[in-house]
């Protein structure tokens, strides 16, 4: 049996018939993670630790008991602490911290049964969506064009999530979104991955990136294994202030559901100029499959779409300016000496920061600086309530939104490289999701015309990740999405 | 609005990063370039509009009034890049 | 009495605002579930919350919330139902986040007032601007090395209130009396131990001097004075600085300066204070704080009788003067141990409230300093009731009782029992004064016959000396009278 092709509710299966064991299937993963290595997506590889968990669960399963994730290895992005091992969110200046407690988020897995295989990079301090800024380098989309042999990036921040996932080298992958990070690595990857509403998973023990606007999200093979992952990842935790006090629906139960009757909207505002014809024709088909499975499809609205990435520039580097505040030589991480206090302070951060980070950093010092807190954060706020207020208003009448995921297929690494603002066009159809707090899933839904995975997103209403799979099972169901990347760790 | 290399080096300062001399002038043109962007919205009206105050639109329970925490000295010292008696250290502060 | 100060030019006003940072009595901090708890080992109460390690979150303790609006009630202040945290960013290593937690915009609290009790009984409002809750910060030690500074961070992370003043203090003495005005509030609704030497109240005083009538000066700010009395002076010594200053021509530069309490001097802080850029931004890890209408209203009516409605209800019911009911008024456990001592004396005999309260005031309040006790420490562990009694009851002269007072708190025994035992009963017996009287002017033929020429001041001597040879056990008055008679012939 080819164990790396099986999906987390195939696995499932295999598993409780006792066809395979928890241990085979963690070989195979940990194999599949070293043959990977060429990718550079995982930063740590922790296959004791696999294999002591993988015991535990055949132990379990052979009574003929079993936790929901037992035998699932999945990747860590390392922007998750992990006790014990070190944590890095992918820049200098968190090297060799060894966190002594565990995220909530990774807790939730572990406790359900799932097994760690290692940490994932990602874009420095979750800065980015190209996964290059990462102080470890760039990690490998495994993804070529049609006859090109020059390494692709897998989108960011989520970079080693989405790669891993793609090249079978973990069967799922924890990652985190604040302007899509989970999202448009999916769709630069070929898999799925889903962004909860703003406080269903705690963000308790990740490392802060933009506060009101990070959250923790599966990336998976299938519209199901997010379902399944989800279940586990989330819930309410007192140790989160923003984290929702309402319990987990069952959001397996959703997939398979019809969507007959349901509304689906389409924003307008979201048919950019000059996007390209393949895209706008995966649109088109995603609109189609919909239809043809018995929803409707409505016009709607979002009128501030256009200034959404502009508010998200301001908000998120203002709130990561703070929140980074704390990686200063004192307590953990690097230490550049100084003679004086203020010299310890700005050489190791100095250094410690890569120059995404730098520039996030001092744009949000900026924004929120004496003399223009008011042209620039508290305008901004105004304009993410508008922004939130465009999405309540236009749920009245529909009850999910069918977009693209990313304007373009996957970027060659070195692309788009002279100028940040383009680099920031990557998110343009991500990020009003994020101001909004809703939920939003990216599933592969077709191939550029070399040969690249496009991916179609489903927006929903603030705790409605089930319509949001709901109407992503159905679009899997229609694309039938069944290519596989140029490089595949695992066997396909 | 175009910042010039005095006001990034006073960002820096703030900021507590040091940029060298010789980076100042080509980060102060990267971080115009953004801000000149971001400024779009100054096009927005926003008269009357309360700004976002919460994202999440459920409201959990406050903390209870307990000792849960504390008492792992270890834990917190043991990344340190450098502890003396149970103390982080520093260059000293001149008050 | 003026408060004005006499400078060369003519007279000067001093305005004066204190910010008073008082620590909330809670077992937890204000964000983490780590003790509060005075002088522990170094880091031994800190969560990995308090150091700000990579992705710690807070948690706001609804204790502490509501320790800040029983505060802002006893002050008489608006209590805002919508409340928001800001984030203030500045680095400094006690400092972990890069950024307290604190309150800019919307406090939890705002205007309210205190009524100062000045000496000459008159009173005096002062204005409060504002109450809000934030994070106090850790410890730095800057001398325990030559060239690094050590870091504590048990302090780092404990629920501070602010209290911010009008600034319609107009002198020192006023400055004194509404930190211990202020300090018997937090006392009484039991939300501050307001302990300045112990560090849970700690004071900024903000000085500035103008001609009466005269627009604001610029005004310096003291910062951390960490007792009344150092407050006082530093404010004294601060308004003559800035008078001398510009009686000399110069001008007064707005900063931050420290006090010298070893020299009785300020001086300016010696860091380049550029002004701060705190970059205030409402904290996106906490949601804003709503109150609940009708808590706010039962909190209300729970709060215990403050020291303003004691006092007056003291003077009602009681009959004790102005100056009687605020010295009573000032602890409250002084307040509530009077009101028991009076209500336990009176189910006994009849006694005025007003001797009670002199009692407490000017005898026990002596004999408990001298011990080293709080007056309602030394009633609730001594026969104070017992004594009053028999002094009520003319069973010991009225000067019997502080020797009684303090030999019942020495014995331990009841106060009957002592005065049993020492018998120090009052001599009320005729026969036996007029005895002793007999027998004393006796000695004093010469004495006796100057009294009887005209010189009266001699009959105080001769009751001191039948109270000598009775062992002040006689009944002055009796003593008195009997006298009188016997020299009248």
């Amino acid at each position: 049996m080819n164990l790396t092709g099986l999906t987390i509710g195939q696995a499932r299966d295999q598993l409780r018939r006792k066809a395979i064991t928890a241990r085979e299937l963690a070989e195979a993963y940990i194999k599949a993670m070293e043959t990977a290595r060429p990718l550079k997506a995982y930063l740590i590889e922790t296959p004791d630790r696999a294999f002591a968990a993988a015991k535990q669960s055949d132990a379990r399963l052979q009574k003929g008991g079993g936790l929901p994730l037992d035998g699932v290895p999945i990747a860590v992005k390392d922007l998750f602490c992990t006790e014990g091992v070190e944590t890095a969110a992918a820049s200098k200046i968190l090297a060799g911290f060894v966190p002594p407690y565990e995220s909530t988020v990774t807790a939730n897995l572990w406790r359900n049964g799932a097994l760690m295989l290692g940490k994932v990079n990602l874009d420095e301090f979750a800065m980015g969506s190209a996964t290059i800024t990462s102080a470890r380098g760039p990690t490998e989309n495994p993804w070529r064009r049609r006859g090109d042999n020059r390494p692709l990036v897998p989108g960011g921040s989520s970079g080693g999530s989405a790669a891993a996932v793609a090249a079978r080298a973990a069967l799922a992958a924890t990652g985190t979104d604040t302007g899509g990070s989970i999202r448009q690595p999916a769709s630069f990857c070929g898999i799925v991955g889903l962004k909860p509403t703003y406080g269903r998973c705690s963000r308790w023990g990740i490392v802060a990136f933009a506060s009101s606007l990070d959250q923790a999200g599966p990336m998976t093979r299938d519209v199901r294994d997010a379902a399944i992952m989800l279940q586990a990842m989330a819930g309410h935790d007192p140790k989160d202030a923003t984290s929702a006090p309402l319990p987990v629906p069952n959001f397996e139960a959703a997939v398979g559901q019809s969507i007959k009757g349901l509304r689906i909207g389409i924003p307008k505002e979201y048919r950019l100029d000059g996007m390209p014809t393949e895209i706008e024709a995966l649109w088109q088909r995603g609109i189609e499959w919909v239809k043809a499975a018995g929803a409707t499809t409505v016009d709607i609205s979002l009128k501030m779409t256009k200034y959404a990435l502009a508010t998200y520039y301001i908000i998120a580097p203002a709130e990561a300016s703070s929140n980074l505040a704390r990686y200063d030589g004192v307590r953990f991480g690097l230490r550049v000496p100084g003679e004086t206090l203020e010299a310890l302070y700005e050489n190791t951060r100095g250094q410690g920061f890569g120059a995404e980070v730098r520039r996030r950093v001092l744009i949000g010092t900026y924004v929120l600086s004496a003399g223009y807190y008011d042209a620039y954060y508290l305008k901004a706020q105004k304009v993410r309530a508008l922004i939130a207020r465009d999405f309540d208003d236009a749920f009245k009448s529909c009850d999910a939104m069918l977009t693209p995921t990313a304007p373009s297929a996957a970027f060659a690494i070195g692309e788009k490289m002279d100028d940040p603002i383009a680099m920031y066009l990557n998110d343009v159809f991500t990020v009003p999701v994020n101001l909004a707090g809703l939920p939003g899933i990216s599933l592969p839904a077709g191939l550029s015309a070399d040969g690249l995975p496009l991916g179609l997103q489903v927006i929903g209403k603030a705790f409605d990740e089930e319509t949001v799979l709901r109407v992503a099972a159905v679009l899997e169901d229609s694309a039938k999405f069944d290519a596989v990347p140029a490089f595949v760790a695992g066997a396909a | 609005m175009p910042l010039d290399k005095a006001t990034v080096a006073r960002i820096a300062a703030l900021a507590r990063i040091k940029v060298p001399e010789a980076e100042l002038a080509a980060l102060a043109g990267e971080l115009s370039k953004i801000l000149t962007w971001v400024e779009q919205l100054d096009a927005v009206d926003v008269a009357g509009v309360e700004p976002m105050a919460a994202v999440t639109h459920a409201r959990p329970p406050l903390r209870e009034d307990k000792v849960t925490d504390g008492g792992i000295r270890d834990k917190i010292l043991a990344n340190a890049p450098e502890t003396t008696d149970g103390f982080f250290v520093v260059p000293k502060v001149v008050e | 009495m003026s408060n004005l100060i006499k400078g060369h030019t003519g007279e000067w006003e001093v305005v004066i605002g204190l910010e008073v940072h008082a620590q909330v009595i809670s077992k937890a901090k204000l964000f983490s579930g780590a003790a509060t708890d005075f002088g522990a080992e170094p880091n031994t109460q800190v969560s990995t919350v308090d150091a700000a390690f990579p992705g710690m979150l807070p948690v706001l303790n609804r204790f502490c919330v509501e320790q800040a609006v029983k505060t802002g009630l006893g002050l008489d202040a608006q209590v805002n139902l919508h409340s928001v945290f800001d984030r203030k960013n500045y680095f400094y290593p006690d400092l972990p986040a890069g950024y307290q937690i604190s309150q800019f915009s919307r406090p939890i609290v705002g205007k309210g007032k205190i009524v100062l009790d000045m000496p000459d009984g008159s009173a005096r409002e002062i204005g409060i601007t504002r109450l809000h809750l934030e994070q106090d910060a850790g410890k730095s030690l800057h001398d325990q090395h030559p060239s690094k500074t050590y870091v504590d961070l048990n302090r780092a992370g404990v629920a501070l209130m602010e209290i911010v003043s009008e600034p319609d203090l107009r002198s020192a003495e006023e400055a004194g009396a509404y930190l211990r005005k202020l300090r018997a509030i937090l006392r009484y609704l039991g939300t501050c131990d307001a302990n300045m030497e112990e560090g849970n109240l700690r004071c900024d005083c903000n000085v500035s001097v103008r001609k009466p009538g005269g627009k604001l000066g610029t005004r310096c700010e003291i910062k951390n004075v960490n007792s009344i009395r150092f407050v006082m002076q530093a404010i004294e010594y601060e308004a003559r600085r800035q008078i001398e200053l510009i009686e000399e021509g110069g001008t007064v530069v707005q900063e931050t300066r420290l006090f010298d309490s070893g020299k009785g001097v300020t001086r300016s802080m010696r860091s380049k204070e550029e002004s701060h850029d705190y970059r205030y931004f409402p904290d996106p890890d906490l949601l804003p704080v709503t109150l609940d209408p009708a808590w706010l209203a039962k909190l209300k009516a729970e709060l215990p009788e403050l020291p303003d409605v004691k006092k007056a209800r003291f003077m009602c019911d009681y009959g004790l003067s102005g100056s009687q009911a605020s010295a009573l008024v000032a602890e409250k456990e002084t307040a509530d141990a009077f009101e028991e001592l009076q209500s336990k004396v009176s189910k006994a005999v009849s006694i005025p409230a007003t001797a009670t309260a002199n009692t407490v005031i000017n005898v026990v309040s002596f004999i408990a300093g001298e011990r080293g006790v709080s007056p309602a420490q030394f009633i609730s562990t001594n026969d104070v009731p017992g004594a009053l009694i028999l002094q009520q009851k003319n069973v010991i002269s009225g000067r019997m009782l502080k020797e009684v007072l303090e030999g019942i708190a020495d014995s331990k025994k009841s106060a009957e029992a002592f005065v049993a035992e020492k018998s120090l009963k009052q001599v009320t017996d005729t026969g036996a004064i007029e005895t002793a009287i007999d027998a004393m002017l006796a000695k004093e033929p010469d004495k006796v016959a100057d009294y009887r020429a005209g010189k009266e001041k001699l009959l105080a001597y001769f009751v001191g000396q039948v109270m000598k040879a009775t062992q002040g056990k006689a009944n002055p008055a009796l003593v008195n009278e009997l006298l009188k008679k016997k020299l009248a012939g």
